[in-house]
């Protein structure tokens, strides 16, 4: 088996691909780097024997496309203060996260090795003030939003034009402090606040739709007169995101909610869709099989 | 309560003084959670409408925007009445202020016993013990307006949160020329040789008229105002208890997990010596007029004086 070192990306390939003017090339780049990114956290996760890859593999795209197209972000420098915000509220998916700050170089991709480990940067859910590039801390579910609030508050306040993305998942949006966030988004209401929706349809415990409903979902930000993008984008499809980002910077004076389809422990077939994979230990066969699945994948995307 | 003729509520000091911070201060901001009129946050409202942010009744979400803000420059202080904010809001000021470390001030209104006629529902008495927990929080028990205007100035530059409990009645001003509250050191009020008496809060005032009643048939009691809980000036205690060998605390609060308690963790390491507490015994408390309560739930000179005599005898 390799090394995670040894799929390290030197920086110069982020800046083939974040440096790309066709919006269509710069999607397909962003695609392929998605998928080395669920490659090597797979790898990680099976490795380690622990951490959350259904979440994880879900946010691939999503997060990729924020740090790679429109992020502005500082990684020698990452307080700077006017640098893009991102909250990931549904912080279970720090490995997706780590992997990408690693190969934007907020710290050396050695330390991927250490996941989980005792005295790691890399915790098993985000620390502010021990992984850099990690804006907030999280985990616990339902914090993002009036994080994020604040964050945007503190930008308008200040005359800052930052942005500040906030990723939940179903779990955050079973919290009731998630509506609170809601209805004060809706009230303050400071420009450049996106809150995003990884709405991959299964929790830990099983199908939303058995364990909370949370459907429909669009109307019910309507409901708390937030403004919702009017078609639900396919959150795998990095073009689609792109689209949606657009969209978000049209909208810019007031914040936005964007929903996107996505499924949980996308890439490996068995895996998809299926709460048994929310952070459950990668077994050996199990490893094997969804490794091949991955790379096959990965294969058409190059 | 005679012998102090000027009574000042905190809650109305704390609306003059953000007022003052404010101008001082751009990037002091405040939230509070549809209790300013009460807290009395809503000056600040009125005259920095653009700073100050009323989330409504929705204590966690206030916790985590002040967070929010707090990681991108700004200095929120959030208000609300104690009970709510330190249970409702307890995860956030866990895992969002505390583990991050983030400069945020936490007021914690009517405190204790002092929403008295709301009754237990609304009563404080776990909010030091759950706030003394959380690592990096500072926990700040103000003995009078004096102390709290002089807390808030000192902890608004610190970088890190901190716990500010607040009673919502009227109390003797104790402190006002004499030397200012100096965060993590205990105020010795009188110096004694035969008991240390540690109080915090309102508490406080008892605690110097018990003294001077224990003085009259010949005990010297040391009086040490332990305003703040936690970081704990552990120096003070152990060298007071060194000379008097017993300790009585009061406070109000639970007996559990209280400034009592922290006191007591402190000897038993150190110093360990005879000593007694006096709180709120494990119990719900009641409906009422403030000092009434008070008085019903032990919380007196009355109880000083009985519980220092029995500390002294045994």
């Amino acid at each position: 088996m390799s090394t995670l070192t040894d799929k390290k990306l030197p920086r110069k390939s982020l800046q083939d691909i974040e440096g790309e003017t066709d919006l269509l090339k710069k999607a397909a780049k962003i695609h392929s780097f998605a998928q080395q990114c669920r490659v090597d956290i797979f790898d990680m996760l099976y490795k380690r024997g622990n951490g959350h890859w259904g979440g994880s593999a879900s946010a691939a795209e999503l997060l990729s496309t924020l740090y790679l197209h429109f992020l502005d972000t500082f990684p020698d420098d990452p307080r700077n203060p006017d640098r893009d915000r991102l909250v990931l509220s549904k912080g279970h998916a720090a490995p997706m996260l780590y992997n990408i700050l690693a190969k934007k170089g907020y710290f050396p991709m050695e330390e991927l090795n250490t996941f989980r480990d005792l005295n790691s940067i890399l915790q098993g859910h985000p620390c502010m003030n021990k992984t850099p590039g990690v804006d907030i801390s999280s985990g616990p579910l339902g914090h993002g939003i009036s994080v994020g609030l604040g964050m945007a508050l503190a930008a308008r306040l200040q005359k800052k034009k930052y942005w500040t993305f906030v990723i939940v998942g179903e779990g955050c949006l079973n919290e009731g402090q998630s509506w609170e966030g809601i209805m004060s988004v809706a009230k303050f209401a400071p420009p450049r606040l996106v809150i995003m929706v990884d709405y991959n349809k299964v929790q830990l415990d099983g199908l939303c739709s058995d364990i909370m409903p949370l459907d429909p979902l669009s109307d019910k930000f309507r409901a708390f007169n937030l403004n919702v993008a009017d078609k639900v984008y396919d959150g795998h499809d990095v073009k689609e995101i792109m689209k949606s980002l657009e969209w978000a910077k049209q909208n810019e004076r007031k914040p936005s909610v964007i929903i996107y389809k996505t499924h949980k422990g996308k890439g490996v077939s068995f895996m998809e869709d299926n709460s048994k994979w929310h952070g459950s230990t990668i077994d050996d066969e199990s490893y094997t099989k969804g490794k091949a699945e991955l790379i096959e994948t990965l294969k058409k995307l190059k | 309560m005679m012998k102090y003729t000027k009574q000042i509520a905190m809650r109305q000091t704390l609306g003059e003084v953000l007022l003052k911070l404010g101008e001082e201060i751009p990037e002091l901001v405040v939230l509070d959670s549809d209790v300013s009129s009460s807290t009395q946050t809503i000056h600040f409202g009125k005259k920095y409408p653009n700073r100050f942010f009323n989330v409504g009744v929705a204590e966690a979400n206030m916790v985590d925007i002040a967070g929010g803000m707090a990681t991108c420059g700004l200095r929120p202080v959030a208000s609300a009445f104690a009970i709510f904010l330190t249970l409702k809001g307890a995860e956030q000021i866990r895992n969002v202020i505390c583990y991050n470390k983030l400069p945020v001030i936490l007021l914690g209104g009517y405190a204790g016993l002092s929403d008295s006629f709301d009754g237990a529902s609304h009563q404080s008495i776990t909010d030091i013990a759950v706030m003394r927990a959380m690592p990096n929080l500072n926990v700040i028990v103000p003995a009078d307006s004096v102390e709290l205007i002089q807390a808030l100035e000192q902890m608004i530059h610190f970088d890190g949160p901190s716990y500010i409990r607040i009673c919502r009645n009227p109390t003797p001003v104790l402190f006002e020329n004499e030397e200012p509250f100096k965060f993590g050191k205990i105020r010795k009020t009188q110096e004694g040789t035969d008991i240390t008496i540690a109080a915090c809060g309102v508490p406080v005032y008892m605690a110097m008229e018990a003294a001077d009643e224990l003085k009259a048939i010949g005990i010297s009691a040391e009086v040490l105002n332990v305003s703040t809980i936690k970081p704990i000036d552990s120096e003070t205690l152990v060298n007071s208890v060194r000379k008097t060998g017993c300790i009585l605390t009061i406070e109000e609060h639970s007996i559990i997990g209280g400034m009592g308690s922290a006191v007591a963790e402190v000897l038993m390491k150190n110093h360990p010596v005879k000593m007694d507490s006096i709180g709120i015994s494990d119990t719900f408390t009641s409906t009422g007029p403030y000092m009434e309560l008070l008085q019903k739930y032990g919380i007196s000179k009355e109880s000083i004086i009985e519980k220092a005599l029995k500390l002294i005898r045994v």
